[in-house]
């Protein structure tokens, strides 16, 4: 098997390598991927400010109990899930198949109790606060639109991720994948983890209600 | 890049202490962050402090935990500068609309 590391065309990275970034092609496709994405959720992050910024009555729907204590919940299980990716990447490294197959389920569990807790959010805002994506009791409709679209975008991430996370822990566990597919799986998980960074403070934090 | 780095073989990256530490670091962000929030500051204020507060948890996402900091510079220079330019270009047009649109509201 060709192996990208002894490469002699990598030693002189500036002078056309195959491989000028020291990096194989699927861990630059998905940073690639990573940069463009970050582009999507930048620009909706502005339409956020941008439609905030315009409507007066923009409705500050979370009080600090329980919505806040709950969003802070689900930041953490996040983080933590970024914790245990950083693990399995590190198993994988040391080919230690079992371990690391350990941490990307756990990485999984991290996920899908995100995405429990985040649905249990939502159904308690459209069914008992009556906010939905096309109005609210307490201002603009537009906010509907921004909060359901960017949270719904970003839980889309988080899902796409779980799946992900499980075909390459059963690939990686029978062999078939290598430690670089682990790793390029936790670069995902990550920025799924670092959208979050953004989308808690601005979208939560920013419209606490007092 | 020389040889003795064995044609690409980049740096393992960091240890799990250093790896828990930066966890650490941003658990304790987040809390500082919703302390903020709490405190009931003015929303300019509130607003400037959070986006840097993201900023940094995101540098120390990118460094440590998607490794970005053991990588080759080449990546890190192919990767960031044309991301934050694409992004400072989005808000280039948003700042005089945004404070149009602002001064336009009904008082």
């Amino acid at each position: 098997m060709h192996d990208v590391k002894t490469d002699e065309a990598l030693d002189s990275a500036w002078s056309g390598g195959k491989s000028p970034y020291a990096i194989g092609s699927k861990k630059l496709g998905m940073w690639l991927f990573i940069v463009s994405d970050t582009l999507t959720f930048s620009a909706l992050l502005i339409v956020y400010s941008y439609s905030r910024l315009t409507n007066p009555d923009w409705p500050r729907p979370f009080p600090i109990f329980p919505a806040i204590a709950f969003s802070t919940t689900m930041t953490v299980v996040l983080l933590a899930s970024s914790l245990t990716m950083v693990m399995a990447v590190m198993a994988a490294q040391r080919n230690d198949r079992k371990k690391t197959v350990m941490w990307m389920v756990a990485t999984m569990v991290g996920g899908l109790l995100f995405t429990a807790l985040h649905l249990t959010e939502w159904m308690n805002m459209i069914t008992k606060e009556h906010f939905t994506i096309t109005g609210n009791p307490e201002g603009t409709p537009l906010f509907g639109a921004v909060f359901f679209g960017i949270t719904g975008l970003h839980m889309t991430h988080v899902m796409i991720g779980v799946i992900y996370l499980g075909i390459v822990a059963v690939g990686y566990g029978r062999g078939k994948f290598s430690a670089e597919d682990v790793e390029v799986n936790g670069l995902y998980w990550h920025f799924v983890d670092l959208v979050w960074m953004f989308v808690f403070p601005l979208i939560y934090l920013m419209s606490v209600k007092y | 890049m020389s040889s003795e780095a064995h044609a690409g073989e980049v740096d393992a990256g960091a240890s799990v202490g250093t790896n828990l530490g930066i966890w650490i670091g941003l658990v304790a962000i987040t809390f500082l962050e919703v302390f903020l929030a709490y405190e009931q500051l003015q929303p300019a204020v509130m607003l400037t402090i959070l986006v840097v507060l993201s900023l940094v948890k995101a540098g120390m996402i990118m460094s440590y935990f998607m490794h970005l900091k053991y990588e080759k510079l080449s990546l890190v220079l192919l990767l960031v500068p044309a991301m934050i330019f694409c992004i400072c270009m989005m808000f280039i047009f948003f700042f005089p609309e945004a404070f149009r649109l602002l001064q336009m509201r009904p008082h």
